[in-house]
């Protein structure tokens, strides 16, 4: 590394540092999550950014050269994972050439992969059920898991009989696709964090650690679906926190253990049912506060820094959720309003985000520039603050509102 | 209303599933005429409809109380003479539909189920609905209100376009449009040339009920 590239380094650490320990940094930090944005912003259509990772590299190393943030999100596992979803057959999204347009972003599809009748069986052995149950259905490429040995109820020479499981030709098959879904995400893995590297070599830190999420949201995304998961607080309450419950131990593990190997200690968390108008105050107090709390605590007494994207207006929570420690967490706000989170959080927690996405989408520089001005008079002082898009940069977003926010930032965010 | 009735309708408003399911049976078998089970159910969902707006329900009691509906639906059907079949009187008829590029319709069909308990005719076009489409089901459904979804940044521009595309087949005057979903404000409202937005499904209610008592 350049002596001028360890020094960017160590500045842009020690700004993101102070923010999240609510102290004042020299300026207020600019970062930047996004998904599709660089792509754009590089002339590659979304479909070309999830195919060609090489590609993608080349267009987030761009963004990020050309933007300066303090920390950027090393989005390449998150966005250039077409051929690995082709190789596995995976059914829980589309993408851009399985159903939808070349230049749309996948999209999550909300359907159930687990029957409300089985919440027992998970609880009792969620690896298990994945292996025999969820897997083959999310992924064509788990299909032949359908008959995956039960390896625990059959100890001794139970395992070796076991083992002919593994001499159909489903399982094989599915062995054979799996290595090869397995290939496609080394490839992307392969070079992204090489140019994590060299990204901060250039003095640019990137806060993307592990990947985590509420256990409620586990529930609800990708288990019961958002209905199935709706009517579980009303018919099956008592299986449902159990389950979650059983979801964040599962959850907490794995994310410690991956983080172990990760540039960054940062462990991202979008929320998606836990906001205003999803569910009750009470509900939330019941099924999703307590799991996503005691999750939180358990990734901070880790080492880590929960970094909580809360999408939409969550201004009826802003009481409750300032029950964790302080100064060891970041929460990403997309419609809160900034102030009122200031004057709830701002001795808690280093707040991020904020400048709407409608503004970056169809606004105009001189609108972004007053926004961030506002942003950062009422939120920056006493330090805690981090400016960002409302939800990162939102792929649509206009190239001059993103440099206009990153002008502002430097112009309206110095210590004073 | 009788005792029975309130508690068929306290049923419902309560999210208790089971008891007024049995109840909207017991009262059939007692020869309760189905279409007065039917207007308890619309009198059960003005109240969740009101305590949503109010703030004292939220999303899972709109799913919920769909839920309770749809079963005292099926309960009701075998009992309903087919002259009573006749859908009551419909206050207008919205066309709805997530816009081109975006597949999101959880909001959607929400909206679609506020709106058609609300006594509001639903033509439903699903997700990633291009503009012809909209186009198409205005020239054949004669719509009062077109209501455009969406998810994704991207829906912006699809909203736009959508609106572009009926202004330019004709037809911008015979309709109200309006947008809603995730990020969609004022901004938005304006950059799109849309009529009105909302924040959820009971403000889509709201505008349809407004816009029909100015026409």
């Amino acid at each position: 590394m350049t002596a001028e590239g360890a020094k960017l380094f160590e500045e842009r650490s020690q700004r993101i540092l102070d923010a999240v320990e609510l102290r004042e940094p020299d300026r207020v930090p600019f970062s930047t999550h996004w998904h599709f944005w660089p792509a754009r912003y590089a002339g590659m259509t979304c479909r070309e950014a999830m195919y060609e990772h090489a590609r993608f590299d080349a267009a987030v190393r761009k963004a990020v050269l050309d933007l300066e943030p303090d920390s950027f999100a090393l989005m390449q596992p998150g966005v250039a994972l077409g051929p690995a979803f082709d190789e596995m057959g995976f059914r829980m999204l589309e993408w851009p050439g399985h159903g939808v347009g070349e230049d749309s972003s996948y999209q999550y599809i909300d359907r159930e992969y687990m029957t409300a009748d089985e919440y027992d069986d998970y609880i009792l052995d969620p690896t298990g059920f994945f292996l025999r149950k969820y897997l083959p259905r999310v992924a064509e490429a788990f299909e032949g898991f359908a008959g995956f040995p039960d390896f625990p109820a059959f100890p001794y020479l139970g395992i070796a009989h076991s083992t002919s499981a593994f001499a159909t030709p489903e399982m094989a098959q599915s062995f054979e696709r799996l290595a090869a879904a397995g290939q496609k995400i080394n490839e992307v893995f392969g070079s992204a964090l090489p140019m994590a590297l060299e990204m901060t070599e250039h003095g640019f830190p990137t806060v993307f650690g592990s990947f985590s999420m509420a256990p409620y949201d586990y529930i609800a995304d990708y288990m019961r679906g958002s209905r199935g998961a709706m009517l579980d607080m009303f018919r099956h309450e008592e299986k449902m926190i159990a389950a979650i419950d059983k979801a964040r131990a599962v959850i907490v593990r794995g994310t410690i253990e991956r983080g172990a190997s990760l540039p960054s200690k940062t462990v991202f968390i979008p929320l998606h049912w836990g906001l205003d108008g999803f569910m009750s105050g009470e509900q939330f107090e019941k099924f999703y506060w307590p799991s996503l709390r005691d999750l939180m605590v358990e990734l901070i007494d880790a080492g880590m820094t929960p970094l909580i994207l809360w999408e939409g207006d969550c201004e009826s929570r802003l009481e409750v959720i300032g029950e964790i420690p302080a100064g060891k967490a970041i929460y990403f706000f997309e419609r809160t309003d900034p102030f009122k989170a200031k004057a709830v959080l701002g001795d808690t927690v280093c707040l991020r985000g904020f400048v709407p996405a409608s503004l970056l989408t169809t606004g105009k520089p001189s609108q972004v520039e007053d926004y961030c001005k506002r942003l950062i008079d009422g939120c920056a002082p006493g330090g805690g603050l981090i400016v960002d898009g409302s939800i990162g940069i939102p792929d649509d977003a206009r190239v001059e509102n993103v440099f206009a926010m990153r002008d502002a930032v430097w112009k309206y965010g110095q210590a004073r | 209303m009788s005792d029975e009735d309130r508690s068929l309708v306290d049923a419902i408003v309560g999210m208790r599933e089971q008891e007024a399911v049995e109840l909207a049976s017991a009262r059939l078998e007692a020869g309760c005429e189905p279409i007065q089970i039917l207007d308890l159910c619309k009198e059960a969902m003005d109240v969740v409809g009101r305590n949503f707006e109010e703030g004292e329900f939220f999303i899972p009691e709109l799913v919920m109380a769909g839920e309770i509906l749809s079963q005292i639906s099926e309960v009701v059907k075998p009992h309903l003479k087919a002259d009573a079949e006749a859908p009551g009187e419909r206050l207008g008829t919205v066309v709805l539909g997530t816009v081109q590029g975006d597949i999101h319709d959880i909001g959607k069909n929400i909206v679609a189920f506020m709106l058609d308990v609300n006594d509001f005719e639903v033509c439903d076009l699903g997700v990633d609905v291009a503009p012809e489409r909209f186009i198409e089901a205005i020239e054949q459904q004669s719509p009062d209100i077109v209501a455009l979804s969406g998810f994704l940044t991207l829906s912006f521009g699809s909203m736009k376009s959508t609106i572009e595309a009926i202004e330019k087949a004709g037809l911008r005057d015979a309709v109200k449009i309006m947008i809603g979903g995730g990020q969609v404000d004022e901004a938005i409202l304006e950059y799109t040339g849309a009529d009105s937005f909302g924040a959820n499904a009971m403000s889509a209610v709201n505008l349809c009920r407004q816009w029909k008592a100015e026409a």
